[in-house]
């Protein structure tokens, strides 16, 4: 089980309390009704799939309820760090090597 | 009193402390802390179970965890008959009864074994030729002999009586193996003060100190020192010290699952004990000191009853006091089998002769051996082994060829080597490294917080395996801690290794005997019967990696996990390929370590507390009605009131047509409820439904739609607005959950500048839906503050006011088709509310109905249900809900979804009516629908039944369904195949009674 630091308790805890949330950093048009078809496409459908460093959004249900955004490594299942919903993707990971 | 095979004098337990016990029926005597393996091997029992492909006769190779053959049943009562109990771990209590496996009629003659003699059809991969012709034979021949045939022991065919605890823990250091590297490493990390956590898988500690005699740590015998550290550990208040306790799983970041055994050794266990214990133990650091596993030789018949290991005959002898034999032979590639040879001669039991793979070793224990006078044969192999129940002799031949000898024997003894037990590392993520000098896998790289220590690191020798583990216990500790530790530093000192034994390497592998190209059996996995030669057969049909051989030969796929066959069966291969062996690979070790019982996994989640039950505030009230509950989700919601003699659907149809005669209570009190709250609500409302809400007045309701992005309906349901900034939202029972988390989604994370609150409120409130044209009748006279006249409160509205003096939200809406109200109070009043609502209903004939008749009074007015006539796949139009899409809409969830161009393309399904041509026939819901029933099978099939019910109020069957293009075929005749014959229906409308809608005001 992993353990999964929230940015808004300020604590690492099990993963029991979290739920995954899917990509991170896909944001909704404000204009979504105008958006083409391959911009849909790529919206709703697309996803990365890394061997290695992935952004994604956790949601901690069983805390404070909050959506926040976590790095993490798809080849160990290690996360790099976690930070608040609405923050930018970092520029630099700590302890990042590749 | 004595059983024939204990030696007096040798071995730790208390030979007056009997308990007797059964083997296949007959009854035997042991002594308090044998296994039910050293029992039975002191009486001179060697033969315990049979194969499981070959059904050949098997004993005891280990004394310990890794055990491949003797797997036994034991039996306790009828509901405890524990199957493939590994009877070298089973620990002897009074009266255990055990019984061998997969044989008959019996365990010397058993009618399977002519598997062996047929053995040519069985070789590897024989599953995936043999039985593939001809086709129709797998299903009704080969699958269910199969079946028949397969498995070992017999599962209890009652629920299991037992109950398992379960416990979390946390700690600085945990280590895992309590030999003497794993308490050197306790007692160093326990010294600083941090929290330790010890386990091992046996009831004692020391691990190899068990046999080890030559080994003397603190002035002490090794097991003497062993125990005395294990004393002072526990007497720590730092330090838990768990014994019987195997880590069987380890996962991310240090989570480490034990299994504690509590009391399968006890005679007659108590209730208030449990049977296993599941700890998850969170440790910022791990020691992993587990040792090493002695492997076999690899020759002809190595599987007789009486081969086995050396460190086992030892462990036997030196634990248990007990000589597997009395004229041994030895058989051996590595100096630990002299120790065993030694240890036996020196407590009287005969040497026939040491047969030594090696040229010209050399050593202290050779020395020691040649000084007893034992015959040691230096080259030489054991081709073979004779005797059937029971070994008798064993045939050596120089290891190059030459003349062959036998030597009458009733036990041997072999080593090939130690193999470092890397489970648990390898568990861990972290990766093997070949070291090809010692020929074995050891720790290379580490993913996790955690450090090999001893044999399983591949570390020699006692002195250096204790050293070793002592500074890495100590450095677990400090780093645990990290920098802002107190700076405690231990203040025990290091154990002093005074005398040890030293091992050589050894080989892997076939031996000579099992040569290429042989056809005798040579095995190399015991319990899945792989041989020499089937490894060598899948290389030669093409299995390459070392993934393929394992699942074609099933070499080291047993309970047992291939601890034993593993390595030999890689050399194997890699000989056989000309590759070196890290190019073939290494199978990735998983977990369990050692089987574990699903009841310590589930623990006390089953039956009643698997999940959590929600009743409503109403369900007294319908219980003791005698209702009929149905399960939803983990609600119970009463699913019809039947009267005397009343069957189900005389029920439903009486509530049914009550309903719309006069009225009806029903438990709404399950619908999700979701108060949307803030100055932005509505225009939350705007973007999370399709319809529009800004101008929604206050005190009105709406029918909303909820949509995902991509234009399906997602949920719906009423809502009703209670002030400007105050929406009071109902969801499907089981859609509360995700549209709460749906709507807390995009109000975090995509409209955050919305200044809005969600809350939750479905426990808050029980609902009493009241229906019929009674209705207003029924609630007027126990409402205070609300005028609910026609003109004051029409349909699709909302009050706040009080009912029975306490507060109420009154909506005023239909799931039925009549007149009808929903009362919302505060749940605590909820039952008292509906009994005051019953009263009054009585004074009308009204009836208390249940979702059963809710689902058919709905379907009568073609009101869809989320998640059955739609299923995630079906837009607002297919379900004829346009109307409910705001068109003057910018954007909601789902408004690009709805265009995209397969969801405006012509011949999407549509929910339509369907009327059976004879009324009395109901379709199945989920049936298909074909246009042309003559047509070839496979039909084409243009939808499905969605919902059907028979309708008393329309005197006939009812359905609705979705139907490719369905609102142009209205009137048209479609088929539904069904096994016994086409059942022919007609296209309708959605809504089979009060088309107009008038019933919703009369």
């Amino acid at each position: 089980m992993l353990l999964i630091r929230c940015p808004y308790c300020e604590e690492e805890r099990p993963e029991l309390e979290f739920r995954n949330a899917g990509e991170a950093h896909i944001a909704r048009s404000a204009n979504i009704d105008a958006e083409s078809d391959d911009d849909f496409e790529k919206f709703f459908f697309i996803r990365a799939n890394p061997k290695g460093v992935i952004y994604e959004r956790w949601r901690h249900i069983h805390g404070c309820a909050r959506f926040f955004n976590a790095v993490r490594d798809t080849v160990t299942d290690k996360f790099v760090m976690t930070y608040k919903a609405g923050e930018p993707k970092p520029a630099k990971l700590p302890g990042a090597s590749k | 009193m004595n059983a024939a095979f204990r030696i007096s004098g040798a071995g730790r337990l208390s030979q007056a402390r009997t308990a007797s016990f059964s083997f296949d029926d007959k009854s035997y005597t042991g002594i308090e802390g044998d296994t039910l393996a050293s029992a039975l091997l002191a009486n001179g029992v060697h033969l315990v179970g049979r194969s499981f492909k070959y059904h050949r006769p098997r004993g005891f190779l280990s004394a310990g965890a890794e055990e491949p053959n003797a797997l036994v049943q034991i039996v306790r009562d009828d509901a405890r008959k524990t199957p493939n109990v590994r009877a070298t771990v089973q620990e002897l209590y009074e009266g255990l009864t055990a019984n061998s496996q997969n044989r008959w009629p019996s365990l010397a003659f058993d009618v399977g074994a002519v598997n062996d003699i047929a053995s040519p059809l069985f070789s590897a991969g024989f599953y995936y030729k043999t039985f593939m012709w001809p086709k129709s034979a797998w299903k009704n021949l080969y699958e269910p002999k199969i079946r028949a045939a397969a498995g070992l022991g017999v599962s209890p065919d009652k629920p299991d009586p037992d109950h398992y605890a379960a416990r979390y823990a946390h700690c600085e250091v945990l280590v895992l193996g309590g030999g003497a590297a794993g308490i050197a490493a306790a007692l160093a990390a326990a010294e600083t003060g941090v929290r330790v956590i010890l386990c091992d898988e046996q009831a004692e500690f020391g691990g190899s100190l068990r046999f080890e005699s030559g080994a003397r740590i603190d002035g002490e015998t090794g097991y003497a020192w062993a125990q005395s550290a294990i004393a002072k550990l526990k007497a720590m208040d730092n330090v838990r010290v768990l014994s019987r306790a195997t880590a069987f799983g380890y996962y991310a970041q240090n989570f480490v699952a034990l299994v504690e055994r509590v009391s399968d050794h006890l005679k007659s266990p108590g209730r208030e004990l449990a049977r296993e214990r599941l700890w998850q133990v969170r440790a910022k650091r791990v020691v992993i000191a587990t040792g090493a596993i002695e492997r076999h030789m690899v020759f002809a018949n190595n599987d007789r009853p009486g081969v086995m290991l050396a460190s086992a005959a030892r462990t036997y002898l030196n634990h248990y006091g007990v000589a597997v034999g009395r004229n041994v032979g030895v058989y051996t590639a590595n100096d630990s089998a002299y120790a065993a040879a030694i240890d036996l001669k020196k407590a009287g039991v005969n040497i026939a002769a040491i047969v030594d793979l090696r040229d010209n070793p050399s050593g202290p224990v050779i020395d020691e051996a040649r000084t007893l006078g034992i015959e040691i044969n230096f080259g030489r192999a054991v081709v073979s082994a004779g005797g059937k129940l029971r070994v008798s002799s064993m045939t050596v031949q120089p290891k190059n060829g030459g003349g062959e000898r036998t030597i009458p024997v009733d036990a041997i003894l072999m080593s090939a080597g130690w193999t470092p037990s890397v489970h648990l590392f390898s568990q861990s993520r972290g990766k093997v490294a070949f070291n090809d000098e010692t020929k074995r896998f050891v720790p290379g790289t580490y993913a996790q917080d955690c450090v090999s220590v001893g044999a399983c690191n591949g570390t020699d020798g006692l002195a250096a395996s204790v050293d070793e583990a002592y500074a890495a216990g100590a450095k677990a500790a400090k780093d645990a801690v990290g920098k802002d530790s107190s700076g405690k530093t231990g203040k025990g000192a290091k154990p002093k290794v005074d005398a040890s034994e030293s091992w050589s390497r050894g080989m892997l592998g076939a031996a000579p005997g099992a040569g290429p190209g042989t056809t005798i059996k040579a095995f190399v996995d015991f319990q899945n019967d792989v041989t020499a030669k089937d490894i060598r057969q899948a290389v030669h049909e093409g299995m390459h990696s070392i993934e393929h051989v394992k699942r074609f030969t099933t070499n080291g796929m047993a309970t047992d996990q291939g601890k034993t066959s593993n390595m030999h069966g890689l050399a194997i291969a890699a000989e056989t390929l000309g590759k070196p062996i890290p190019q073939v690979g290494l199978t990735t070790f998983r977990a369990p370590y050692t089987p574990v019982t699903f009841g310590s996994i589930v623990g006390h989640a089953r039956g009643a507390l698997f999940d959590p039950t929600r009743r409503t505030a109403i369900h007294p009230w319908a219980a003791r009605q005698g209702a009929v509950f149905e399960d939803v989700g983990q609600w119970k919601r009463a699913w019809y009131f039947p009267k005397a003699g009343e069957d189900m659907h005389a029920a439903v149809d009486r509530e049914c047509v009550t309903v719309r005669k006069v009225g009806g209570l029903f438990d709404a009190s399950t619908l999700g409820k979701i108060e949307v709250v803030g100055p932005d609500a509505a225009k939350f409302m705007e973007l999370l439904y399709t319809n529009p809400w800004e101008k929604l007045e206050t005190g009105r309701c709406r029918y909303g739609i909820m949509l995902r992005e991509d234009g399906f309906i997602y949920d719906d349901g009423v809502v009703g607005r209670l002030a400007p900034d105050r929406f009071h939202v109902t969801t499907t029972t089981g859609g509360a959950p995700r549209v709460m988390n749906h709507m807390e989604d995009y109000l975090q994370t995509e409209f955050p500048h919305l200044n809005v609150w969600l809350t939750s409120i479905t426990e808050q409130w029980a609902v009493v839906a009241v229906q019929g044209p009674k209705s207003r009748e029924i609630i007027a006279p126990l409402v205070e503050g609300i005028d609910m006249s026609d003109e004051a409160m029409p349909h699709m509205s909302v009050r706040e006011g009080k009912i029975c003096g306490v507060p109420t939200r009154l909506f005023r809406m239909s799931f039925t088709g009549e007149r009808g109200f929903e009362v919302n109070v505060p749940a605590d009043y909820g039952e008292a509310v509906w009994e005051a609502l019953w009263a009054e209903g009585q004074k009308h004939g009204a009836t208390a109905y249940g979702t059963e008749a809710m689902h058919v009074l709905r379907a009568e007015k073609g009101y869809i249900i989320v998640g059955q006539d739609t299923d995630g796949t079906v837009t607002p139009n297919d379900a004829g809900l346009d109307w409910a899409v705001g068109k003057k809409k910018t954007d909601f969830v789902g408004i690009r979804g709805l265009t995209r161009p397969d969801l405006v393309a012509k011949g999407r399904k549509q929910l339509v009516g369907l009327k059976t041509k004879d009324p009395k026939v109901v379709l199945e819901e989920g049936a298909q629908i074909v246009e042309d029933p003559k047509q070839p099978v496979p039909m084409k099939m243009i939808g499905h039944v969605t919902s059907s019910y028979w309708s008393e109020n329309c005197g006939r069957s009812i359905a609705l369904g979705l139907v490719a293009g369905g609102r142009d075929r209205m009137r048209q005749t479609l088929y539904v195949p069904m096994p016994n014959g086409m059942i022919e229906v007609e296209v309708t409308g959605m809504v089979f009674v009060d088309e107009k809608g008038e019933r919703l005001n009369g």
